[in-house]
């Protein structure tokens, strides 16, 4: 009997429960999609073009935030989030341009370049507490702290900031980091070497202020949510629960709060890229990251925008394999490889996502002399598309290794933009170079990361995208010593003159440049090191009302603090 | 019941141990760094990382430590999201992934329940095709498609709901109906063969010679001994609603705990994977207890079986 009652009970239950969705699915509707919808699309369509325009942008983000805790931040979301919501001694402005920030002014910079002195301007944190100098000396030495395990702080700071290397081998004491609070207003830097691109670094989320006295009170709890923070940048952090979504709110206590139009930026993580297109063009989104395949979709779209990013990628051309020489060792054939493939059909077929065809290793709109002239026009062209010299070169090198047949293996990602790239690189080079015989091994990024440690690779099509605006950011990978180096290439009057931009030639911008050209050209043209593929870009759908957002070559891509939304008629 | 209880649970915790040993056995075994930057930094660099959260310690060492954290409750903090407790973590992340999966199973069982009782009582007629065409369609294709055209003509289309993203609990109507189509095909096939199976025996001819209605027949001897085999499968479900739920949550931009699973394994998360893949194992666990406890209340049969040892 008592089974029989409790069946009917769910039973009724569950039926009940349908009427009851069924009841609410109407509800709802009724309820709440009006007053959402009606305010989404004051945006989008004109209903009374003397309306003031609703100051709110609404982005999307592929990622969810990794990490704002500026020690610790290391990837990309992390670091754009950062550029929004502190602000560095200095900000890269509109045409990514170092400006004081934090920082009243320029600093004096002693003769030998070494010596920083900065005037910290009256700004407030988002609890009203002053941002001082101390602020500068705390996060510094926080992010040099082993105990933080700070994976950005020993690898931007050993070799640039007294006293870095030394704390990281155990040597010297973290306050005897060259950074020095003389009062509340007064920073002084202490640098190991004069570094060129010093004032752009110090917009990096590595050098951000920290408050120590809010940092230690929140503990492990710091930056885990919006409101275990506090905020000296353009916009706070709200509704950010340490996963999922967030929302950036103006910051009223921010020392240029005039300047900031926007009063919110909502930001929704979607990784479809499908699903993320849809919601722009219902107008819920203002700003959408194209794929290849949507790329092409879009092509004729008039918003869409094509931004080129600073990211090349290459391939490393491995010469020594379990202690034996590689085919590679062979400049010949390394030289077949490079010149073997049509760069141009790479980045408009095979991609076809906005990236151009690298014949270079320092990207293209990414550092400028101080007359703004390109660092491109100061180098060449190397490893340009030639069927015939590739030709050539391979069987010169074919010869000298006594063979007319030569496998090799090219190493890359698994995903399916990488799958895809490769097969194309194995047709192109094995049409255009004859005996030939190309492997692919195609593998998760953590499984490569492992076999370039170990050197266990013939080719491999990697990356790079910079942490500092510099030539050197590129040209330091393949030095003798280099952790990226990885491929047994060491030439020592190539790392001689890396090493002249350090030293000699440090306080003398022009002839800097003009040494990382001549170093270009060794690598790319005589020694024929890697083989460069391609600056990536990419294409994006936005809302022409969105005006004045800024990208960035390194650090935060975006920043928001100049970003308006204007009345579009139609 | 008490003792056959107490029996299941001590075996519950005896298969989450395994679990998790054979868990950490293969996140070791897994290639690569949790380290996001791993690529730019040197291998002495990443080492003072790895200090740091103890990835340096041998083997048995971390093993030791894991288990004995985990026997606390403590899964630890994530790489991925730096200081985030995994526990807190999953826990946000879960109510999405649970609303979605609750709501899928009533409605696909009761759906399901629906066709299968219509196809067994009307037999070989156009309603039992139809009910068993929808089953097919359910069982052959992937959620994620119907999520996919769900999408296209409800929100894109007719505008009715939205593309993605959480806006409350409409947002969860399309998700929901998507990750349902798998219960549905599911129950529909099950109480359909086990009602036609029902309703020939004896038993029933009996009760309809006694002159009991057709209400009763069908739902108070057909149904109930139908129901069983469906109670059965119930548990592997649920668990299928959560793999489902990765792709589907994707696509619809919700923040739930599916897409967190297989980033943690790709971005070598270890505490992440250890949290979620426990999680789901104490689900799965606690789901086949409750099913099997169920058995009982349906058929007093197999309790006194189970109980009597």
């Amino acid at each position: 009997m008592k089974n029989h009652k409790f069946m009917w009970l769910i039973s009724i239950m569950l039926v009940l429960s349908v009427f009851l969705a069924a009841c609410g699915d109407k509800k709802e509707d009724a309820g709440t999609t009006e007053p959402v919808k009606d305010k989404e699309e004051d945006k989008g369509t004109t209903e009374e073009p003397a309306k003031e325009v609703p100051q709110v942008l609404n982005l999307i983000e592929a990622a969810e935030i990794p990490s704002i805790d500026s020690s610790s931040s290391e990837d990309a979301v992390g670091f754009n989030v950062l550029n929004n919501i502190m602000e560095g001694l200095y900000r890269l402005d509109q045409e990514s341009l170092p400006v004081p920030a934090m920082a009243e002014g320029d600093p004096e910079i002693s003769e030998d370049g070494l010596t920083y002195t900065f005037k910290i301007r009256d700004a407030e944190w988002s609890n009203g507490t002053p941002v001082t100098a101390h602020d500068f000396v705390y996060a510094w030495q926080r992010a040099i702290n082993p105990d933080t395990a700070s994976p950005y702080g020993p690898y931007l700071m050993a070799g640039m900031v007294k006293n870095a290397t030394e704390i990281g081998e155990g040597k010297a004491e973290i306050a005897d980091l060259g950074i020095k609070a003389e009062d509340d207003k007064t920073l002084i830097i202490e640098l190991e070497r004069p570094v060129a691109y010093f004032l752009s670094l110090m917009s990096f989320g590595t050098f951000l202020p920290l408050n120590e006295e809010f940092v230690t009170a929140q503990g492990d709890k710091y930056a885990t949510n919006s409101e275990a923070m506090i905020y000296n940048g353009p916009f706070s952090l709200a509704d950010w629960d340490g996963t999922g979504n967030w929302k950036y709110v103006k910051n009223d206590k921010y020392w240029d709060a005039d300047t900031v139009k926007l009063d919110e930026i909502i930001v929704d993580v979607v990784k479809e890229t499908s699903t993320a297109v849809k919601l722009y063009e219902q107008g819920k989104k203002d700003r959408v990251t194209l794929s290849a395949e949507y790329a092409m979709q879009y092509a004729d779209d008039p918003t869409i925008i094509n931004e080129l990013e600073t990211a090349v990628f290459y391939f490393k051309m491995n010469q020594v394999r379990d202690g034996k020489p590689t085919p590679l060792a062979n400049a010949d054939i390394r030289k077949a490889i490079a010149k073997g493939y049509n760069k141009e059909e790479l980045a408009d077929a095979v991609l076809a996502n906005g990236s151009i065809a690298a014949n270079f290793l320092v990207p293209t709109e990414f550092t400028f002399d101080e007359d703004g002239k390109d660092f491109r026009d100061y180098s060449k062209e190397f490893s340009v598309y030639n069927v015939e010299e590739a030709q050539e070169s391979w069987a010169k090198g074919l010869k000298a290794l006594g063979t007319d047949k030569v496998t090799l293996e090219i190493l890359g990602g698994d995903t399916e933009n990488a799958k895809k790239q490769q097969e194309w690189f194995k047709s192109e080079l094995e049409r255009n170079l004859p005996g030939l015989t190309i492997s692919l091994k195609e593998v998760p990024f953590a499984v490569r990361l492992e076999l370039d440690d170990t050197s266990d690779y013939d080719i491999q099509s990697a990356g790079w995208g910079p942490d500092f605006q510099d030539p050197i950011s590129f040209m330091e990978l393949f030095v003798t010593t280099s952790p990226q180096n990885k491929m047994n290439y060491s030439n020592p009057a190539y790392d001689k003159l890396i090493e002249s931009t350090k030293t000699t030639y440090a306080n003398d911008p022009i002839k800097r440049f003009e040494v990382f050209a001549e170093a270009e050209k060794m690598l790319l043209e005589d020694d024929v090191a890697i083989a460069p593929n391609y600056q990536r870009g990419r294409m994006v759908l936005m809302n022409p009302a969105v005006k004045g957002l800024a990208t960035h070559p390194f650090g935060g891509d975006y920043s928001y603090k100049w970003t308006y939304m204007e009345a579009v008629e139609k | 019941m008490a003792k056959y209880i107490t029996k299941r649970v001590i075996y519950m915790f005896l298969s989450l141990f395994l679990i998790a040993s054979f868990t950490f056995v293969l996140m070791k075994l897994l290639p690569g760094s949790p380290l996001a930057s791993a690529a730019k930094l040197s291998i002495e660099e990443r080492e003072v990382v790895y200090e740091k959260y103890g990835l340096n310690d041998p083997i048995p060492v971390q093993y030791a430590r894991y288990m004995g954290n985990l026997a606390k409750g403590d899964f630890g903090v994530s790489f991925q999201y730096k200081n985030a407790d995994v526990t807190t973590l999953i826990v946000k992340k879960l109510k999405y992934s649970a609303i979605l999966g609750a709501q899928a199973l009533i409605f696909g069982t009761l759906i399901g329940i629906i066709l299968g009782m219509i196809a067994a009582l009307k037999q070989n007629t156009v309603w039992d095709y139809g009910s068993t065409i929808i089953a097919i369609l359910g069982i052959s294709i992937p959620s994620f498609v119907f999520a996919v055209l769900l999408q296209y003509v409800f929100s894109v289309w007719l505008g009715w709901l939205p593309v993605g993203l959480w806006e409350g609990w409409k947002s969860s109507i399309l998700p929901s109906i998507a990750l349902a189509m798998g219960p549905i095909a599911i129950a529909a096939r099950f109480i359909r063969t086990e009602m036609i199976e029902v309703l020939s025996s004896d038993y029933i001819l009996l009760a309809k010679a006694k002159g009991a209605n057709w209400f009763e027949i069908a739902f108070k001897h057909a149904f109930r001994n139908a129901l069983i085999p469906l109670i059965t499968v119930l548990g592997p479900v649920a668990a299928g609603l959560l793999t489902g739920s990765l792709v589907v949550e994707q696509i619809f931009a919700i923040p739930g705990i599916g897409e967190q699973f297989v980033k943690s394994i790709s971005s070598n998360d270890f505490a992440v994977i250890m949290g979620t893949t426990m999680f789901f194992s104490v689900f799965l666990i606690v789901i086949i207890l409750i099913v099997d406890i169920l058995y009982g209340v349906i058929d007093p049969r197999i309790r006194l079986s189970g109980g009597s040892k």
